[in-house]
């Protein structure tokens, strides 16, 4: 068993302490950057899409028409703009100022009366498909609602229609910023853990700085030590933050319990600096340990953590790759933490996840580490 | 003239060696951007597949059961649990095992019958609410289906409109058209600015830098020496991606090749712009990544790559004017997707071309002022 000595750890917590505070860098990765982050995703990011540009082509106005095209308008979320003509229209599709076309053709009026009915031509830019849907799910909401006014004003008797009655349970005003935010605790814990500490111990690699430590009486695990808890500190500080942000300016609710989100946000910062140092210690140059921190944790916790995109939804070879991802089972633990509560049956998988992953990247760091000093 | 060219590609070829030279440089260069690209591909995708649902269905008439059956017969959904009590509602939401509950209640048949509405409760997990409100979508459009036939069938008259709905430029409204040419994006600004933001911060950490102010390079010189590398790098990294996205992703290319690269060198030149910008104020290494890191996380979340910039607020929407990323997110759709003139594109080019002057005419006077 290793002797650690309180006096040499000391010094080097000291040492990466004042490091970090003269380095303006680690500072801002650590509280500028979840500031910009959260405030960017609390107010500005949205997937929801509101006052949609559409183009609306009337070939022959008459009153049927207008009862169609009037219940487009006072809607949140359709901007219509009546225009002369289909060329017209398709221009403006092209050029990007309007996402939709719903064109009524010359027959609408006189067919309107016909047993087969009326075409109404809807075209939607499908460029970006997540938005065109949710244009069709509203353009087709309207269609419904008129069709019943029309129904009931004309006295025509159409089958009675089944109705969606929606629960939302969680989260019921769907609100994306109750789901953003706590993913991003996610990311920016990611950041501080792995990035900072990929730098940090791969710099004194490339500066020769490791070796001068490594002559010295400080044991091993004692650099190591010396590395985690500064940025660990770090880590708590920046998780903090970023909680009270989402609690406090955000009006996430935090129905879990706060002990708990503490403990598995430390058990998430431990997997993040293990990973840091494994980087840190293959690589042993910054340029190379930046790419491969940016590659291996930033991007995955990003892209496949299910913060935005499903997990349920992609290939089956990605999901199991999304196993490897220790972010992913993160940000499952924050979403059921801050909106559902505290549910065992999802706490504990995730938690023993991660306290694997811990163990794991500890293990290899401290396996590498010592063949190196050999 | 030929003297000053001969310099620079002398810098140049420094350059080229520094990053090649090692093994794990090279490999970082190529190796993780291809990887990314197909991993992501896969990954990210707004199109909902075989999401978990439960069916609880108290009323077991014919009615419900066509219902329950088009849910069934959806690609987008996969039925995982049939319920049978209202307790077993709860833990399967709650633990995340069903995604959506559809339950029809015991009249809804009779309902039907009387032509009395009947009612269809969707009951879904809200924690990722993007997913939910695609969820909602997707269930609604069954119903709404399920609806104009049974309008259809009952021939009263039919229904007096309906709508026939279109895609442009993306018929089977596939995500993934949209979000992969974006990681294109994404990847070559990753790759650029980091090659040239930590180019002159290694040269200051290993003291390096002062040996090279004391060539006969002039500061253009060093500057281009430093640029143009990252530049072909760029070029390279590029095509490279979008040749996978073409041929590996089927995307279809519509537009002119011409085009798409008069965007991509405007694009590069913004980025390299940004990152010789950061690189001339680091000190550090370190700095210099973190530096490209504070721009680029903003940068990439503000460009409209996941999130339509339409639906950010004024204020933010009035941020976004200065992201390069954005403009090159427009151009590589439109050239991909739409087959964008040239002539359509070029409130595109133009503030790219401005950012990458600004920023470049910025790092030059940093470059002069600060010797340390």
């Amino acid at each position: 068993m290793i002797r650690l000595s309180g006096m040499r750890l000391r010094g080097l917590i000291r040492k990466e302490f004042l490091q970090i505070l003269r380095d303006p860098s680690s500072i801002a990765i650590s509280f500028v950057l979840p500031v910009v982050l959260l405030l960017l995703f609390g107010y500005g990011v949205s997937l929801d899409a509101r006052h949609v540009p559409i183009a609306l082509v009337v070939d022959q106005p008459d009153a049927g028409t207008a009862s169609f095209t009037g219940s487009f308008r006072h809607l949140l979320y359709f901007d219509p703009v009546m225009m002369s003509d289909m060329h017209a229209a398709e221009q403006a599709m092209r050029e990007g100022s309007v996402d939709a076309i719903v064109h009524l053709r010359a027959d609408f009026g006189r067919k309107l009366y016909r047993a087969e009915g009326t075409p109404v031509q809807v075209i939607v830019n499908g460029v970006n498909a997540n938005t065109a849907r949710i244009i069709i799910g509203y353009g087709s909401g309207v269609w419904a609602n008129w069709l019943t006014q029309y129904a009931r004003a004309n006295g025509l008797a159409l089958a009675a229609p089944v109705q969606v009655e929606q629960r939302v349970w969680f989260n019921s005003e769907l609100r994306s910023r109750d789901y953003l935010v706590p993913g991003l605790i996610a990311i920016i814990m990611t950041l501080i853990g792995a990035l900072l500490t990929a730098l940090v111990v791969s710099r004194e690699w490339e500066r020769g700085t490791m070796e001068s430590l490594m002559s010295t009486p400080v044991h091993i695990a004692e650099i190591l030590l010396g590395k985690v808890i500064p940025y660990f500190v770090l880590g708590t500080g920046g998780m903090l933050l970023s909680v009270a942000m989402a609690v406090w300016l955000f009006a996430v609710p935090l129905r879990g319990s706060f002990l708990l989100l503490f403990l598995v946000a430390s058990l998430f910062l431990l997997v993040a600096l293990g990973m840091g140092l494994l980087i840190s210690t293959v690589a042993r140059n910054q340029f190379v340990a930046s790419q491969i921190a940016l590659i291996v944790t930033f991007l995955p916790a990003f892209l496949l953590s299910g913060f935005i995109f499903e997990i349920s939804s992609m290939p089956k070879v990605v999901q199991v790759i999304t196993h490897i991802i220790p972010a992913r089972y993160f940000v499952s633990l924050l979403h059921t933490l801050f909106m559902a509560g505290d549910i065992r049956s999802v706490i504990w998988p995730n938690t023993l996840a991660l306290a694997v992953m811990a163990l794991l990247f500890f293990g290899l760091v401290r396996r590498i580490s010592r063949k190196r000093l050999d | 003239m030929r003297e000053s060219w001969r310099r620079i590609f002398a810098l140049m070829v420094k350059e080229f060696l520094a990053l090649l030279k090692d093994k794990k440089s090279r490999f970082v260069l190529i190796g993780p951007p291809i990887i990314q690209l197909i991993v992501f591909g896969y990954a990210a995708t707004f199109d909902l597949h075989h999401v978990p649902y439960a069916v609880y269905n108290e009323d077991g008439g014919a009615a419900s059961r066509d219902l329950v059956a088009r849910f069934a017969g959806s690609d987008a959904f996969e039925r995982v649990a049939v319920i049978h009590h209202a307790e077993q509602i709860r833990p399967l939401i709650s633990d995340q095992q069903a995604r959506l509950v559809v339950h029809i209640g015991p009249a809804f048949g009779r309902d039907l019958v009387l032509g009395k509405p009947a009612p269809v409760q969707l009951i879904v997990d809200g924690r990722n609410s993007n997913t939910a409100l695609i969820v909602l979508n997707y269930a609604a459009s069954i119903v709404q289906h399920f609806n104009a036939e049974r309008l259809q069938q009952a021939g009263l008259g039919g229904v007096p409109a309906r709508l026939e709905v279109r895609a442009w430029f993306n018929p089977n409204l596939k995500s993934r058209w949209f979000l992969i040419p974006g990681i294109a994006g994404l990847i070559t600004m990753i790759v650029t600015l980091l090659v040239i933001a930590l180019t002159v911060a290694r040269e200051r950490e290993q003291g390096t830098f002062d040996q090279l102010l004391v060539t006969p390079l002039r500061t253009y010189e060093i500057l281009l020496g430093k640029a143009l590398p990252g530049f072909v790098i760029g070029t390279l990294e590029a095509t490279l991606i979008i040749v996978v996205a073409v041929f590996w992703f089927d995307i279809p290319l519509l537009g002119s090749l011409l085009t798409l690269y008069t965007g991509l060198a405007l694009f590069l030149l913004s980025a390299i712009g940004v990152g010789l910008m950061i690189s001339s104020l680091a000190v550090t290494q370190q700095q210099g990544f973190l530096g490209a890191f504070l721009f680029m996380v903003p940068a990439v979340l503000l460009s409209g790559f996941a999130t339509p910039i339409e639906n950010m607020p004024p204020v933010v929407q009035a941020i976004t004017l200065v992201d390069p990323i954005r403009y090159f997110m427009v151009i590589l759709r439109g050239v991909f997707l739409e087959g964008t003139p040239f002539a359509l594109l070029i409130p595109q080019f133009w503030p790219l071309a401005l950012i990458g002057s600004v920023c470049l005419a910025l790092a030059t006077w940093l470059f002069r002022h600060r010797m340390y």
